[in-house]
């Protein structure tokens, strides 16, 4: 089966300022349907640029980009625009949700702008359904302000997953989260992979790149290390874990 | 779908913030409510200068004598005797386009009846002068052309006089003496009201002229003629036929008449109301302007405060014109919304004020269409901006942005 994102020499440099900053210089990669990879690096490594080229948003300057076997390296701001609406899922840190709009409103964002046409129930009976899949049926009514980080984070997973993507892109999706929550969030997004999602995040935190099965190590701009995670953690064991210890802190009860 | 769709995202948004939304199209409420409400009134003082001057007739122009001098002073307009009966008559004969003509003879005169007295105007008319003057009879008929051949001893009254020496009885057939000679009332004209200078129209009494010429005044000459034309288009051809035919008449003499038609009157009469229609208008029309300019700022300060928000859109797949689209719409709605509630305003103010000042206040359609439509167009031009602003963001900076 051909890869989900294969990219070729690919190189992005900006120079929007003085010096032309060489941000990514070279990678090659591909990507298999169901993998779960996690992007890491330190800050100026080029992994930030290297998603918003993965994730269409931003064009690169040279070498090839196949996404689901469409060259996506020459389209132009609008067919970018429906090629990340309909072929692409994003998750951000900041889990950017539209204030004072309901969770199944905010589900509902990617399908108001999507080349089918569909009915005013099938956008809500899809909506409720990816709720449904993160966990959150019942709080499709509440507001962002009134659900917890880790929900609204799971708000934006559904949001991300509504169009049925190819790819779920996720940008340090647990870096505005507690342990606990963090791997709350990593246990929906292995919950999605063994479902045949793929899933490309970026994470600056090793253990929380543990609950991947592939981590790239990503430096001045190259893949400096490609490797298959060996011990992966799982997000269920760990939650248990996390649970006695707490039980045992008194910080909950044990049952 | 795609403009349903964006129409409902900038209607979930305009509810986001409803207070913000509210105070926004109040500039425009405000700005439609005032243009809406002067215009109003200002054409409602309009139509009632109107309607007083239609009152006087339709298309008539009047021929008055010429001015005199004597020893170094002038008489003013009216103070010759030059016109004659066979002026009026060669008018009728001569002029195309003419629909009525009637000479005139004006006097004040006591008249009694009844053993009731009152002072009024004695008009000497040809038969013509209900249809110049669109003064219909709410009784009897006016006299006829044989009447004035025969010097008829006949009158039509006027509603005023009527009550005044009439005040128990129908008068016609009744007897009504003018100068001691009786004269038989055969018609009573309807009311007709004060004119522009605050005159009774009404406290009037009609008889033919040739009567009034031999039996009550005793003069050769007329006050003035009445001709009617027979279409707004023609009045100034009849004019000029009119001059033409008077002058040579009086076979080079020195021309001692003229001539006037009554649109000049109606011009100058509605100049006034029409200069303060538009003024209003305009005064009300800055507000409106600004109002437009209060939506644009609104609109600005909600592009840059929901950067973020459009971060989201673009890149969940929304193309810069949906976005564009959408600040368009918020505006579009936001205007056109406050235009609606501000018609509805201008309406109930200019009742209001009808109500309470007893102004006549006229509502036209096309100031309210003019003013939605106004609204509207502020909407898109004010609108258009921020959307594009908005519009042309990077989805990058736009997620990225504090």
């Amino acid at each position: 089966m051909a890869p989900v994102v294969k990219i070729e020499a690919l190189h992005k440099i900006y120079d929007s300022g003085e010096v032309p900053v060489h941000a990514v210089r070279g990678v090659s990669l591909e990507i298999q349907r169901g993998e779960f990879v996690a992007l890491m690096g330190a800050s100026g490594s080029g992994k930030s640029t290297l998603m918003n080229l993965l994730g269409c948003l931003d064009r690169p300057t040279r070498g090839r980009y196949l996404l689901d076997g469409i060259d996506v390296s020459g389209l132009d701001r609008n067919e970018l625009a429906d090629i990340r609406n309909q072929k692409l899922g994003f998750v951000f840190q900041g889990f950017n949700l539209l204030a004072r709009t309901t969770a199944l409103e905010n589900v509902e964002l990617p399908m108001m702008y999507g080349v089918h046409k569909l009915t005013n129930r099938e956008v809500r009976q899809r909506a409720t359904q990816c709720l449904e899949t993160v966990g959150l049926g019942n709080r499709a009514e509440h507001f962002p302000n009134q659900l917890s980080g880790g929900q609204q984070q799971r708000v934006a997973i559904a949001r991300a997953l509504v169009n049925q993507p190819q790819i779920l892109l996720a940008d340090e999706p647990t870096g505005n989260l507690d342990s606990k929550t963090s791997v709350e969030v990593m246990g929906v997004f292995q919950k999605l992979n063994d479902q045949g999602i793929t899933i490309v995040m970026v994470t600056h935190e090793l253990d929380i790149a543990h609950f991947c099965k592939r981590n790239l190590i990503l430096r001045d701009g190259v893949i400096v290390r490609d490797e298959i995670v060996k011990d992966r953690l799982s997000a269920d064991v760990e939650m248990k874990k996390l649970q006695s210890a707490e039980a045992e802190a008194k910080l909950t009860s044990s049952d | 779908m795609r403009i349903t769709n964006t129409t409902v995202v900038a209607l979930r948004a305009l509810r986001r913030s409803k207070l913000r939304s509210i105070l926004t199209a109040l500039g425009i409420i405000i700005g439609v409510g005032a243009v809406i409400a002067m215009v109003s009134i200002g054409n409602g003082a309009k139509s009632q200068v109107e309607a007083q001057v239609a009152s006087l007739g339709q298309n008539v122009i009047t021929v008055f004598p010429g001015s005199f001098s004597s020893g170094g002073m002038r008489s003013g307009w009216g103070g010759m005797s030059s016109l004659t009966p066979d002026d009026a008559e060669a008018i009728g004969k001569e002029v195309a386009n003419v629909a009525g003509v009637s000479p005139e003879v004006r006097d004040r005169n006591q008249v009694l009846a009844n053993g009731l007295n009152w002072n009024t105007q004695i008009l000497g008319e040809g038969p013509d002068y209900p249809t110049i003057r669109m003064w219909p009879l709410q009784a009897g008929a006016m006299f006829t052309d044989s009447d004035v051949r025969s010097m008829a001893k006949v009158a039509v009254i006027g509603e005023t006089v009527a009550e005044q020496l009439y005040p128990n009885e129908d008068p016609i057939g009744q007897t009504i003496r003018i100068r001691n000679i009786p004269f038989k009332v055969v018609g009573v004209l309807a009311s007709k009201g004060f004119n522009l200078f605050g005159q009774d129209q009404d406290d009037v009494v009609l008889i033919p002229y040739s009567s009034h010429m031999r039996r009550v005044s005793r003069r050769t000459y007329i006050s003035s003629i009445l001709v009617q034309a027979a279409s707004a288009e023609s009045i100034q051809k009849v004019q000029d036929n009119i001059t033409d035919l008077l002058l040579q008449r009086r076979r080079g003499k020195e021309q001692d008449f003229t001539v006037r038609n009554q649109v000049e009157l109606a011009e100058a009469a509605t100049a006034t109301s029409k200069t303060m229609t538009v003024l209003l208008g305009a005064i009300a029309g800055v507000s409106l302007v600004v109002g437009g300019i209060g939506i644009m700022n609104i609109m600005l300060v909600s592009v840059t405060e929901r950067t973020r928000e459009i971060g989201i859109r673009l890149a969940v797949g929304a193309h810069g014109r949906d976005v564009l689209l959408q600040f368009l719409i918020e505006a579009v709605i936001l205007s056109s919304m406050g235009g609606i509630i501000g018609i509805l305003l201008g309406i109930g103010t200019s009742r209001l004020v009808s109500l309470l000042n007893g102004w006549p206040v006229l509502v036209s359609s096309s100031s309210v269409i003019v003013a939605f439509v106004f609204s509207a167009v502020v909407g898109v031009f004010f609108g258009f901006y921020p959307a594009r602003k908005a519009a042309q963001l990077d989805p990058i900076d736009a997620l990225r942005y504090e």
